[in-house]
């Protein structure tokens, strides 16, 4: 306990000691924060000055234009070459064509059916470009079209073929 | 006469095909009203299965190329392979080129006799590459045919060590000019599909087809009246490394 009361009294004698300057510098924190408190109100002023002149530009500049017909929305353009003789309803083939594809290549694939109604080539035999015959190529080509404009990777046509009625050639051994 | 292939030899399913064939045509027996009895032995190479139907496992498709026939230096198996599966590529190095069939030269050295015979896939029983494949995408389809799912091969290779034959090819380049039929792409492990595509449509594989020598025989090894049973029961062929013990469906005749 002795020792503990010197410490201290050890502490509270040496402190103005140890910062002799604490006077000094707290007066040279107040000046600085008053030199400032002085420039602030044309600062203020200045930056207010400038986002009004902001916004005005952007309430006189004319309104985002935006692609597709009439909506705010950008729509996809889609070329269909056969319309209207889908397995199920467009908006049932917009948000489960992937699942429908998944299920059907694996029971093809691995249990050997065939002739199930979702198919890749059953897909192209309609949708592919009649100007490429392909549903790649370009963004108005089916499946490239949705799939640039929503940004999913599509990747089923790295192994299948995009073309309709394409024949392959063979190389010599 | 016994079947082949042991493990599915059943003497069951000689009365359900027999009860099958009596309904002709239809496929299925009337046990009671409103009670089928399917016949699921049956099935023949001239035959498609039905749209919808799975592959059977009472049926094993097989291969029976006969050595004596291969003419030397023949390669039309090789070109209708190629043709039909869409094999395209020509990349700069040859070593990288697919190659789901190929011609191979046997030499006796005692005596120099040589012989002819193409080398697949030889779709075996127990395959290895099924075994070892770290992600299930080396498959064996029920009725025999051993296959790669590209959905899920990542390309490991692991296969293409395992498989005792030297069957498999891997994908190194972008592919565009594939069969519709045949997907195949860059990055995956590819082989011989015994033209599975053709063989549920009821045809014969390209290779076996195109044969000018009719030295290869198309078939299902579990239906003792197929032609590639009946000429396995009654000469002489060989699995090749038949002590591996893999019961291959591609069987060789005078080698």
């Amino acid at each position: 306990m002795k020792l503990l009361r010197d410490q201290s009294a050890a502490l509270r004698t040496r402190s103005p000691v140890a910062y002799p300057g604490g006077m000094a510098r707290g007066s040279l924190r107040r000046a600085l924060h008053l030199g400032l408190l002085a420039t602030l109100p044309e600062r203020v002023t200045d930056f207010v000055k400038f986002v009004l002149v902001v916004f005005a530009a952007i309430a006189v500049s004319p309104a985002p234009t935006f692609a597709g017909e009439g909506g705010r929305t950008a729509k996809p353009v889609i070329e269909i070459a056969n319309p209207g003789k889908c397995i199920a309803p467009a908006e049932e083939m917009r948000r489960n064509h992937m699942e429908m594809l998944k299920h059907q290549r694996d029971r093809t694939l691995r249990q050997g059916v065939r002739g199930e109604p979702a198919s890749l080539n059953a897909c192209i035999e309609c949708h592919a470009s009649k100007k490429t015959g392909s549903v790649l190529g370009g963004n108005e080509n089916f499946c490239q079209s949705c799939h640039s404009y929503a940004a999913v990777k599509l990747d089923c046509w790295d192994c299948h073929q995009p073309k309709a009625g394409f024949k392959a050639t063979g190389v010599k051994p | 006469m016994t079947a082949p292939q042991i493990p599915d030899s059943n003497p069951r399913r000689a009365f359900i095909a027999a009860a099958g064939a009596g309904v002709a045509g239809l496929g299925f027996t009337v046990i009671a009203p409103g009670l089928h009895l399917m016949a699921v032995g049956q099935a023949n190479a001239a035959e498609a299965r039905k749209a919808g139907t799975v592959a059977s496992p009472a049926v094993r498709w097989g291969l029976l190329i006969d050595a004596n026939k291969c003419a030397p230096g023949c390669t039309k198996c090789i070109d209708a392979c190629h043709t039909e599966n869409g094999i395209s590529e020509k990349l700069p190095d040859a070593r990288q080129n697919s190659q789901w069939i190929r011609k191979i030269e046997l030499v006796d050295r005692r005596n120099g006799r040589k012989t002819e015979l193409p080398m697949m896939c030889q779709h075996c029983a127990n395959p290895p590459c099924v075994d070892v494949c770290p992600t299930g995408a080396s498959m064996k389809r029920a009725d025999g045919i051993v296959l790669v799912d590209r959905h899920t091969c990542i390309g490991c290779r692991y296969c293409m060590m395992a498989c005792p034959y030297k069957a498999r090819s891997f994908v190194h380049a972008p592919l565009t000019q594939q069969n519709p039929e045949v997907p195949r792409g860059q990055g995956c492990v590819e082989s011989c599909t015994l033209c599975v595509h053709r063989v549920d449509k009821g045809q014969q594989p390209a290779c076996v087809e195109s044969c000018p020598e009719g030295a290869m025989t198309f078939g299902d090894l579990n239906d003792p009246a197929s032609a590639i049973a009946k000429r396995i029961a009654s000469v002489p062929t060989t699995q090749v490394r038949a002590d591996l013990r893999l019961n291959q469906g591609v069987r060789y005749e005078g080698i």
